[in-house]
């Protein structure tokens, strides 16, 4: 149990997931970016540009780390090489938060570079939460947890996410991360009510909100089968659910995810303006 | 229950079906479901390697370098998270990928893209005032030890492996002739930049990156060292930082 105060020092305010392209942009005219994410794995290089950038970012915007390469739903141990770099990468920085996902990428030392689901149970709450603890214990501080987008169900699965999520944070006094996006697309994906997830999820546990466009396609029954891209703006759909969520949680920082097809500066900021007005709202 | 042995298992190998336990929501065997996991896999695995070997590609062209990106990705899955490290095998698998025997220097321009890569990421250094050489008794001057930029490679191939790399990434350089040739990475402030070099002073910087005396590293890279002219270019491009 990791029981020092939480660390997750974002602004309430929108933010977007960086991109080396967008540098100039970036430190030319901010415009309202609040905060930028970056991928943890991108910046465990020794040096040159992409530390530099990241330097000169940090002196000028809040940083969150979201890590992508933990694999904490893993029934194999955390590989203790990435962790230290984890480490060295969080210590120099000193980001405003740092974030992992509910999900394994890593198994038998072969990174499959996915974010890969695991079936929800008494056993694997356990699991994730030593994986967990371990993070917690090793970097000083706490961590998010992000919940998944999910496009299949486990047979094993015998409790809810947002009651495995739950108990997660009860044993580990981690944060939660609530990608907003991977909501909808699960539950379009497993016919189940987004606003039914929201209403039990612990969104006192929330310490940053994703944001993010999907693809869309069927199952071989002809079932909507979403596709959790990153590559397109977020739909209407997810905006509302937005408004749904921020109502019952308060103002939360709002990150703006595009990792694939990434746009011009211009169309991240048109979504940032949207975030900041739905958090405008609340 | 699915174990993560199973369910990675068919991931990289599509001849096999989808894991038993993993249902849709209407409580059928996921198959197209889970093909969203393979496919994720094997097209961000490919993704990662036409970024890593932008001149491989255009040298084999990209539906071949979709079909060898699918077959290297699977004998050789990432073994950590840094995806900008990915691809380190790939002059071993095209020295045995038969399809691509016709194309020779290939494994060595993959050698020369993973070294770009490897400079792009390499520690800083502060590089020494040239003045600082100019400066020195020769006697001194001959028992130095140079401290080379982590961001310093040195590759030596049969193949002309400087002139195929610019003349697919410059517009209008002139084709390679096929002879051998050496190459120096440096890199001067962000951008690695490469360079053409001869086999003596390739044989030099190597050894000066060895940790041997400027004297040892002048006097083993035989008669055809131009010492001048090796170390102007590596004061030149920021590459020694220590003496």
């Amino acid at each position: 149990m990791f029981d020092a105060p939480p660390s997750s020092n974002l602004p309430p305010r929108a933010g977007v997931g960086y991109k080396p392209q967008h540098y100039m942009a970036i430190t030319q005219d901010a415009g309202p970016l609040g905060w930028l994410e970056i991928h943890a794995e991108n910046y465990m290089g020794h040096g040159g540009r992409p530390i530099a950038q990241l330097r000169h970012l940090s002196e000028r915007f809040p940083i969150s780390v979201h890590g992508v390469g933990l694999s904490i739903g893993g029934e194999g141990p955390l590989d203790p090489d990435h962790l230290s770099r984890l480490k060295h990468l969080v210590d120099w920085l000193n980001p405003a938060s740092f974030s992992e996902h509910l999900a394994w990428s890593t198994h038998d030392s072969h990174f499959l570079n996915d974010l890969l689901p695991l079936p929800y149970t008494a056993k694997t709450v356990d699991r994730v939460s030593a994986h967990i603890d371990q993070v917690q214990n090793h970097l000083g501080r706490q961590m998010l947890l992000e919940n998944p987008s999910s496009y299949l169900a486990f047979k094993d699965s015998d409790m809810s996410e947002t009651d495995f999520l739950r108990e997660v944070v009860g044993k580990t006094g981690c944060g939660l991360l609530l990608d907003v996006n991977n909501v909808f697309v699960s539950a379009t994906n497993l016919q189940t009510s987004p606003q039914d997830y929201i209403d039990s999820f612990p969104l006192d546990a929330v310490g940053e909100m994703h944001l993010g466009g999907h693809d869309e396609d069927e199952d071989e029954a002809g079932a909507p089968l979403l596709i959790d891209s990153h590559g397109k703006a977020v739909v209407d759909p997810v905006w509302a659910l937005l408004d749904y969520t921020l109502a019952k949680s308060g103002p939360k920082p709002l990150l703006i995810e595009w990792d694939n097809d990434v746009p011009d500066w211009d169309v991240l900021l048109d979504e940032i303006t949207r975030a900041d007005a739905a958090l405008a709202l609340v | 229950m699915v174990t993560q042995t199973q369910f990675q298992a068919g991931l990289l190998d599509p001849t096999q079906p989808a894991p038993d336990g993993l249902i849709n929501p209407n409580g059928d065997q996921a198959t197209k479901r889970y093909d969203v996991y393979r496919n994720n896999v094997a097209v961000s695995l490919s993704d990662a390697l036409e970024a890593a070997f932008p001149v491989i590609r255009k040298l084999v062209g990209d539906q071949f370098f979709r079909a060898m990106a699918g077959v290297y990705l699977r004998k050789h899955p990432p073994t950590t998270p840094m995806m900008m490290f990915y691809g380190q095998a790939m002059p071993q698998f095209l020295r045995r990928f038969e399809p691509a025997k016709s194309l020779p220097y290939l494994p060595d321009i993959a050698r020369v893209e993973l070294a770009m890569r490897q400079s792009y990421h390499a520690a800083d250094a502060t590089p020494i005032n040239a003045t600082i050489l100019a400066e020195m008794a020769p006697d001194t001057l001959i028992s130095a030890k140079l401290k080379l930029a982590p961001a310093t490679v040195v590759l030596q191939s049969d193949y002309p492996i400087y002139s195929i790399f610019i003349a697919n990434t410059v517009d209008g350089a002139p084709p390679a002739k096929m002879e051998p040739e050496n190459m120096l990475i440096t890199r001067p402030n962000f951008d690695p930049a490469p360079h053409l070099i001869s086999n003596a002073a390739a044989h030099c910087i190597t050894s000066l990156q060895n940790g041997d005396s400027l004297g040892v590293a002048m006097s083993t890279s035989g008669p055809d060292l131009d010492l001048g002219a090796t170390l102007g270019l590596l004061l030149g491009q920021s590459a020694i930082c220590e003496i």
